[in-house]
């Protein structure tokens, strides 16, 4: 006959029942972050009714960034950002050679368009719907860097394969980039690393387009899905808001 | 806005929330499919069309004829229209991107007004389908057009048939060795650093041309390479910029 359970005494269940062993897990770093508030707050808060599919567009910019972060990281595996013929012979390896390679790199090169294409629709629903407006400014704000940067990923992810087309393009880029007023010799000095284009340059580009540019889309992406969680998302423009029944009713009396 | 239209606007909002949906799953379920449409259409592409490689770059070919991705195919065309007044072509390859950039950057904080539906917003409206009618025009445009580097010059009446062909030919190479990056040739190129080349034929003998093309002052690129490995394109530039009285 089991003796009585004595006060502050566990109940004995055997060593980790199964069944528990996720949810104390999930306590144990619960209990050291205090993680579940806030993930609460972000996955229960209420969107507006009326939410249609032009809503999807920066979740969708934020998936194909992720997509690209995933390709991206595999080619790195094999890419040398080798300007006297080891980045070409490198991309060349990848495109002919390596298992799946001309598929991950067509995903990477591809997902770029889409990105880009997404980003410019999300833009124009924020716009069309003056969703930029008070309290969201800084929401645009920190939306409006992130195409820049976006269009950066493009630029100088275009030279890396060092191919005929990547050099003379991005050659005529940069000196775009040097008729620029006051910052702009100073700007194309820095992309080439100097001033001839070589092979600094390409390792300058590879550093901007791998560490630089994408850290701060993180980072910037961060902060913009913080201010849509805590302002919340726009309901549509066209949408009147009309008070609950029973608060009338009170009103009326 | 003034504070009253702001603290209506919360209200309303808040109204509007509160009859809403959770985030999860409502907003997740299709923010899903979308992602799947997304990364479908992505492996769709990549297996379609996958991802090609031009030859390995070489610094010294002069047939290259740069093309950037499609979605700078606008400035490319700006860049293309506006050479020919090279006064103004920092003015739009730098200039109207970066006020375009500067105007979208601070479009919050002058465009102030409450109201948000478009079609009670003629300026936001017309503004934005005009921008995105320009942008598909240049974009279209864009994608058609040749180089921004080719020189655009008649040979002079007195030269002969073949002098012409010569010209012709020797054009193509400036052109394609981005000389026009550095110098003037007529209407067309950047002042500077170079010098300008408009006159240059009346200047230096041929002889010499060569030999600076050869031995060039820094920063400019010696065209050795170009004269060891396809002579007749180094006499053909060398017989164009000696035509340039």
């Amino acid at each position: 006959m089991p003796r009585p359970k004595r006060p502050g005494e566990a109940q004995d269940v055997g060593a980790f029942p199964p069944a528990e062993a996720g949810i104390t897990v999930v306590d144990w770093i619960d209990e050291r972050t205090s993680l579940s508030p806030g993930i609460r707050w972000m996955l229960f808060r209420k969107v507006p009714k009326g939410i249609n599919w032009a809503y999807t567009l920066g979740s969708a910019t934020l998936f194909a960034f992720l997509a690209q972060a995933v390709t991206g990281v595999f080619l790195a595996m094999y890419y040398r950002p080798d300007a006297a013929g080891g980045a070409y012979e490198s991309i060349r390896y990848i495109t002919d050679d390596a298992f799946l390679g001309q598929f991950v790199r067509g995903m990477h090169k591809w997902g770029a368009s889409v990105m880009i294409i997404l980003i410019f629709l999300h833009m124009a629903r924020v716009f069309f719907y003056g969703a930029y407006k008070y309290p969201r400014e800084l929401t645009w704000i920190i939306g409006v860097v992130l195409l820049i940067l976006t269009l950066v990923m493009g630029f100088t992810g275009y030279l890396l394969p060092f191919d005929q087309r990547a050099y003379w393009a991005t050659i005529v880029g940069v000196n775009i980039n040097g008729t620029g007023p006051f910052v702009g010799p100073f700007l194309s000095d820095f992309l080439r690393a100097g001033p001839e284009f070589g092979a600094t340059t390409l390792s300058r580009f590879y550093a901007i387009h791998m560490l630089l540019v994408p850290g701060a889309i993180g980072a910037l992406i961060g902060a913009h899905l913080y201010l849509v969680s805590k302002l919340g998302i726009t309901a549509p423009p066209w949408l009147k808001a009309e008070p609950e029944p029973e608060l009338l009713e009170h009103s009326e009396v | 806005m003034n504070q009253a239209q702001k603290e209506q606007y919360l209200r309303e909002y808040s109204i509007l929330k509160s009859q809403g949906k959770p985030f999860f799953p409502y907003a997740v379920a299709k923010d899903s499919i979308m992602a799947m449409i997304v990364i479908l259409v992505i492996i769709f592409l990549a297996l379609m069309f996958g991802a090609e490689i031009a030859p390995k770059a070489d610094p010294t070919t002069t047939t290259y004829v740069p093309r950037p991705d499609w979605y700078y195919f606008f400035l490319f065309e700006v860049l293309r229209v506006m050479k020919n007044v090279p006064k103004f072509t920092p003015m739009a390859t730098i200039g109207v991107p970066t006020i375009c950039m500067i105007l979208l950057f601070l479009l919050p904080f002058y465009d102030r007004s409450p109201e948000r539906r478009i079609e009670r917003r003629p300026i936001a409206l017309a503004a934005g389908i005009t921008t995105i009618a320009a942008m598909a025009f240049l974009t279209y445009s864009g994608a058609n057009t040749g180089s921004p580097n080719s020189v655009d010059l008649q040979p002079p009446s007195s030269l002969s048939a073949s002098q012409a062909q010569m010209f012709r030919a020797g054009e193509l190479v400036v052109g394609e060795s981005g000389c026009l990056a550095c110098h003037v040739i007529g209407d067309n190129g950047n002042n500077g650093p170079g010098p300008v080349l408009t006159h240059i034929g009346s200047k230096l003998p041929s002889q010499a041309i060569a030999s600076t093309l050869r031995n060039p002052t820094p920063p400019m690129p010696s065209f050795r390479n170009l004269a060891a490995q396809s002579p007749q394109k180094f006499q053909q530039l060398v017989g164009f910029l000696s035509e340039l009285q």
